[in-house]
């Protein structure tokens, strides 16, 4: 308990609280794993930085106290790139929601996985624009129902890790709001990774996506949620036919190689720090 | 005096020479003719300087690049032209917003869309003044020459530190690409006007009391930056009071530093009648006009050139108009600046455009043609 206070204290601005998000949210739980995450990192408060992009999810760099930076729709990732090659010894932490990151910034996300940059990419997917009212997004599942999808959206979703790893990232996990200290954990090796790490969280937007298709409330969210979920581990030893339609979590990929500040910065004979 | 030794050189170049002059030591861009060689140069100089070069995946990125180099305490550049220039508005603006400084150079180029890419033209005058959403300022310089541009570029990186101000430097294609003798300080001389650097225990991002200088992420003042509204530690505020002040302190420190922003230069007769009022490239053609009018035939003629057309000129071109009956404004558009000179002539003067948009540039022939029109 008495670390718990601590952490609050340090790390959250609690005059800035209490949050916008709407009661049932998985954000909050988003936001506490990557704390806790960042906490046992046990990085020095004033190398770390949040960035964020615009949506539900990225208000959460306002709430965080450290340096922050709360960018353009989409543009996290371009912003932290700049951020990161002028200051390489930073920890980045870039918060993004999925239409945020794998739309209006599938670009920069492709881009940052190419160049295999050090920064630590956490993108919430609730499968839907939650801040504009409930939009479809590229994460939504096909079928879903959204206000630009009355009658469910027809469109494929992307699988974003497969996304990540195509392009060149080289380390990519997913988590669930559902699970907390996995979540946590998993944010943990992500940071501990050299090189650009995914961490996909799924998270229960129970107002704009949850409610429009009778997904129930918050409660009933996370439970399905925890229910479809099997670690990669437990996965590996099953049929393909009893994974249908499950969420994998954990260490999905983690995969050596050169990243790219550290690379910029020996060709040029400059030490970093 | 500094030393200085005379060379050959392009404007693109110049301009990336003047940007390492002036501490630039962050670029990052995307490929686009007519600005490509001031990417180039950059690439080919910041490594030796132990500065960053990155080639980003487009114009929006290049400048949120940018922008995130600012907030980590380097001195940025992105150069651009015409296309290019469109996707940079949407962070430009938030650059405004955060009073992150920045340059962005657009080496302008015909259009619109994707136009003649190898032609010049001024037509994004307007653009550079509004082409970002919202009630914004904005600093522009367009420079007539190799070395204005050279030395503009300085102007605008400091001025951009200072101000905490994106500033954009306006090229056109005919000085981009022009080869001139220059003459500049010793190559490698830093000509940085260093902001105060001391942090006083009580900074805040954005001081109500006025301007405070940037002090970078990473060194343990923990605030946030934002393109909301924001009070004076950078957290988002609606509460109208407060964001119609916070625009208020964008313009504000514009206007306090009006005069050092605002570059001019007057050349001919002491009491014309006929006055020129041009920017960029065609500055060279009214020259030669004006050289030729006034220098040998000692007409009653002059040209008020503009280094700096945002924030507009406009005490300069009111005392003008009172002296003058006829101001000529020839542009390579048709008609931007125009409309501005004519509301600050304030009807006092004939206001007169002498336009070119064909891809070509504007010749002696074209603006003495109109001169001798309404000189007798
Ligand atoms: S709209 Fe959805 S994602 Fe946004 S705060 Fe509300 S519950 Fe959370």
């Amino acid at each position: 308990m008495a670390v718990i206070e601590q952490l609050t204290q340090d790390f959250l601005r609690t005059k800035k609280l209490p949050h916008i998000w709407c009661p049932g949210c998985g954000n909050g739980i988003v936001t506490a794993a990557l704390v806790r995450a960042i906490e046992r990192s046990g990085y020095d408060q004033k190398d770390v930085v949040i960035v964020s992009g615009i949506g539900c999810s990225s208000r959460a760099a306002g709430y965080l106290n450290f340096n922050t930076l709360h960018t353009t729709h989409g543009r996290a990732l371009a912003f932290a790139t700049g951020l990161k090659m002028a200051r390489p010894e930073l920890k980045l932490f870039v918060i993004m929601g999925d239409g945020d990151c794998s739309a209006i910034g599938g670009n920069h996300f492709i881009h940052s996985a190419r160049r295999n940059i050090d920064l630590n990419a956490v993108i919430v997917n609730n499968h839907i624009y939650g801040m504009t009212g409930g939009q479809h997004s590229p994460l939504t599942p096909t079928g879903k129902k959204a206000t630009t999808a009355p009658r469910g959206t027809l469109e494929r979703p992307f699988d974003l890790l497969e996304l990540a790893r195509g392009a060149g990232a080289t380390f990519g996990a997913k988590g669930i709001a559902a699970q907390p200290r996995q979540l946590e954990q998993l944010i943990l090796r992500g940071a501990n990774h050299r090189g650009f790490s995914v961490v996909e969280a799924l998270s229960p937007c129970p107002i704009a996506y949850g409610r429009r298709n009778k997904l129930g409330g918050a409660v009933e969210m996370l439970r399905d949620m925890k229910e479809n979920s099997i670690s990669v581990e437990r996965a590996a030893n099953m049929e393909e036919t009893e994974l249908v339609d499950k969420t994998i979590t954990g260490v999905l990929f983690s995969i050596d190689a050169p990243e790219y500040a550290e690379e910029y910065y020996r060709s040029i004979g400059k030490e970093i720090g | 005096m500094p030393e200085t030794k005379p060379v050959l050189m392009q404007g693109n170049e110049a301009c990336a020479v003047g940007a390492i002059s002036a501490g630039v030591r962050f670029y990052a861009g995307y490929p686009i003719t007519p600005s490509t060689e001031v990417a180039e140069q950059m690439a080919a100089r910041l490594p030796d300087i132990g500065g960053v070069f990155i080639q980003m995946e487009d114009e929006i990125a290049s400048m949120a690049a940018v922008i995130g180099a600012s907030i980590g305490g380097m001195r940025t550049l992105t150069a651009t032209s015409g296309p290019g220039f469109s996707l940079k508005q949407e962070n430009l603006g938030y650059a405004i917003m955060a009073e992150i400084p920045c340059v962005v150079v657009n080496v302008q180029r015909m259009g619109p869309s994707t136009g003649v890419p190898t032609a010049p033209a001024q037509g994004d005058v307007m653009q550079a003044r509004w082409g970002t959403h919202g009630d914004h300022p904005i600093i522009v310089f367009s420079p007539a020459s190799v070395y204005e541009t050279y030395y503009l570029t300085i102007a605008a990186v400091n001025l951009s530190q200072k101000l905490r101000q994106p500033v954009i430097l306006l090229l056109d294609e005919v000085i981009g690409h022009m080869r001139e003798k220059v003459e500049i300080p010793e190559a490698g001389k830093l000509i940085v006007e260093k902001s105060s650097d001391k942090v006083p225990s009580d900074w805040k991002p954005y001081d109500e009391k006025g301007l405070t200088p940037l002090v970078p992420f990473g060194f343990g003042h923990y605030y946030h930056v934002t393109g909301l509204f924001h009070d004076q530690y950078g957290f988002p505020t609606g509460d109208p009071p407060q964001v119609e002040r916070a625009l208020d302190r964008l313009h504000n420190k514009l206007e306090k530093y009006r005069d050092e922003i605002v570059l001019t230069n007057y050349i001919g007769h002491k009491e014309p009648r006929v006055a020129i009022v041009t920017y960029g490239c065609v500055v060279r053609s009214a020259r030669a006009v004006v050289k030729k009018a006034y220098w040998q035939n000692r007409l009653p003629v002059g040209l008020l050139s503009l280094q700096t057309i945002w924030p507009f000129p406009d005490r300069e071109i009111e005392a003008l108009a009172k002296q003058v009956d006829v101001i000529l404004v020839p542009e390579m558009n048709r008609g931007q600046l125009v409309g501005e000179v004519e509301r600050y002539a304030r009807g006092e003067a004939k206001v007169i455009p002498v336009n070119r948009y064909d891809g070509e540039m504007i010749s002696p022939d074209q603006i003495s043609e109109a001169l001798g029109r309404w000189l007798s």
